[in-house]
């Protein structure tokens, strides 16, 4: 493996081109499990999955094999799934409720916060084994820290706080909870897990790409477009068609009406892009005339005016995160080789909505983020070709510089692409990557205002 | 399924041996990708539904690997066969074994059938293998047994998975 000095990492980064090896190196992977994943906010869950003290769930974190629990004293927690004895994996089940956790090796027993509570046959421990020094407990991650039920973690001591992190991109998660007449929101209805042979960083580069479905998403388009609407259907489609109609706005469409927005620490959002009257937010579907009765009936006329100016569609919260308020989709980005993803994709119900919105949500779900979906199929279809393409030996560098200079500075301290189809959100991921490689935030901030 | 349909079917019941035929010709469709034939095995009202977790009780409230209504049905069909599907550039091969074939229930001419199945997918240069279970509603509408209703238990609904895109 090659070892990377602090001048080929901030090279490997140029203004509209950034080096092959990024996607390729097993090195360079290592280098940002650690500097990246190991360092960064990461986003882990959402609180409705641990409600009660005792509640838990599994997750990894790059690598990393974690329990996010809820203590007895209901505070969050989030520690390795390790047994401080000999290693094993203590916690089994995916989630569940536990009074305490044993690793079943040598019935190592210990609290919800992960400190020991129990060794049997101790009297065998040398004399100055201490169930109360942190060395026997599992081991807690530094920082948890949660922003309106969404969990995130990490692994630095110190560093930047959780809302500087979020900054102006903390309104995307305001924008999905917001909706939620009863101001709560919950995760349900299962999840899909979805692998592909590519790095890791492609998952999010896709997500606000407004130039790609118009031909990547082209045999669905296609299809969706001269499907007959006469055919029997009990509206279970409906959603599916209608959005896979919408992926085919014209190309003029992409280039100038969606919008893309880039903030501080790689993070980005995509417009909304629909004109379709029945698909999103539309007083000619009875469904949503309805929740935005109960919404106002809650909120008030002017707020919920406010609520749904909101239009956006993917946000993406550079590394791990994206996730899109108008139909409560949420994906968590899962590292697993330089060449190896695996993508965990949630929905959200809006509590106190309509059941018939979270269904939608659902069908919404089955067709754009679904392992067997019309659409998602094709974008996997990609990461794999650029998984194989990257490693031709042909080009060294990948452009990343469409619309470069002639991005916009925007009134939250972002940069914004001129046109929507601009890459200024991969150049502005790239800014990021390169400062969390360099531990070095001011420089990366600086570099960004440099491209501006 | 109209009313009329229904009559004529429930005065007849399928034997497992008419269930069986029928089952190993439908995996023929789907392994030589005649995807319109397989299609026009369905009824009008028919779903398909491949769940995304054991023992999914409901394709409304759970996500699903595949869930579709007669329309999307034919949407899917229909990308399958355009030359724009770059998930299936080169396409995938299949081979289907259906097996351990038995008559769950036969009632108001619905005849409920399980089976076990393996199908192994071969793609640009990968193999991979799918197994589960089964379960078809099936109707004789003028003479010729249709799909009600087909559901798809994958014995690893719930694994990490590259994509899908032929149908089980």
């Amino acid at each position: 493996m090659q070892a990377y000095s602090v001048d080929d990492l901030s090279s490997a980064v140029q203004p509209a081109r950034v080096h092959r090896r990024l996607y390729t190196d097993p090195a360079i992977f290592e280098l940002e499990m650690e500097r990246i994943f190991g360092v960064a906010w990461l986003y882990v869950g959402h609180e409705s999955q641990v409600r009660n003290p005792g509640d838990y769930f599994l997750t990894q974190v790059g690598r990393k094999a974690m329990v996010v629990t809820r203590d007895d004293t209901g505070k969050l927690r989030v520690l390795h799934n390790q047994c401080a004895h000999r290693g094993a994996m203590v916690v089994a089940s995916d989630c569940g409720h536990a009074k305490e956790f044993q690793c079943v090796y040598h019935g190592w027993t210990y609290h919800l916060d992960g400190r020991l509570k129990a060794v049997p046959l101790n009297h065998g421990y040398p004399s100055d084994f201490d169930t109360k020094n942190p060395r026997t407990s599992m081991t807690q991650v530094p920082r948890v820290e949660s922003y309106r039920g969404f969990i995130f973690i990490s692994q630095a001591k110190d560093g930047q706080s959780l809302t500087d992190y979020l900054g102006h991109m903390a309104t995307s998660i305001d924008d999905m909870i917001d909706r939620a007449p009863d101001g709560e929101i919950e995760m349900a209805g299962g999840v899909f897990r979805h692998a592909y042979n590519a790095n890791w960083k492609l998952y999010l580069e896709n997500l606000c790409d407004a130039a790609h479905p118009w031909f990547t998403h082209r045999s669905s388009i296609d299809a969706a477009q001269q499907q007959s609407d006469d055919v029997y259907s009990d509206g279970t489609g409906e959603i599916a068609i209608r959005q896979m109609r919408q992926n085919g706005a014209p190309y003029s469409f992409w280039e100038n009406q969606v919008g893309i927005w880039t903030y501080p620490n790689g993070h980005s959002y995509l417009g909304d892009y629909h004109d379709d009257k029945k698909l999103v937010a539309s007083m000619e579907d009875p469904l949503f005339r309805d929740y935005i009765g109960i919404l106002e009936a809650k909120k008030g006329k002017d707020e919920v005016k406010r609520i749904l100016e909101v239009r956006r569609w993917n946000s993406n919260l550079y590394p791990n995160l994206s996730f899109m308020s108008q139909f409560q989709q949420l994906r968590v980005v899962h590292p697993i080789s330089v060449n190896r993803t695996v993508v965990n994709t949630y929905c959200f119900r809006l509590k106190g909505a309509p059941e018939q919105m979270f269904r939608n949500t659902i069908s919404f779900a089955n067709i754009v983020n679904g392992t067997g979906s019309l659409v998602l199929t094709d974008d996997l279809e990609i990461y794999n070709r650029i998984g194989i393409g990257l490693h031709s030996d042909g080009a060294e560098w990948i452009e990343v510089g469409r619309g470069y200079h002639s991005d916009v500075r925007d009134e939250f301290g972002g940069l914004k692409g001129k046109n929507s189809t601009s890459e200024v959100y991969i150049r502005n991921m790239f800014e990021a990557w390169r400062g969390y490689m360099l531990g070095d935030k001011a420089g990366a901030a600086q570099a960004m205002k440099e491209s501006a | 399924m109209n009313t009329a349909a229904l009559k004529k079917a429930s005065s007849v019941s399928l034997s497992r041996a008419d269930c069986e035929d029928f089952l190993i010709n439908e995996a023929r469709l789907l392994d030589e990708a005649r995807f319109d034939e397989w299609l026009a095995l369905f009824t009008p009202e028919a779903h398909y539904w491949v769940p995304s977790e054991p023992n999914q009780k409901s394709p409304l409230d759970t996500v699903s690997l595949m869930y579709d209504d007669r329309r999307l049905l034919e949407t899917r069909v229909r990308r399958l066969s355009s030359p724009k599907i770059y998930s299936q550039e080169p396409r995938s091969r299949t081979s289907r074994i259906v097996t351990n074939v038995t008559i769950e229930s036969a009632v108001n001419g619905v005849t409920k059938v399980r089976s076990k199945f393996v199908m192994v997918e071969y793609r640009r240069e990968e193999q991979r293998l799918f197994a589960g279970t089964y379960l078809h509603d099936l109707v004789l509408i003028d003479d010729a047994i249709r799909i009600a209703f087909k559901k798809v238990d994958l014995v690893n609904a719930d694994a990490p998975m590259d994509g899908l895109v032929v149908p089980f």
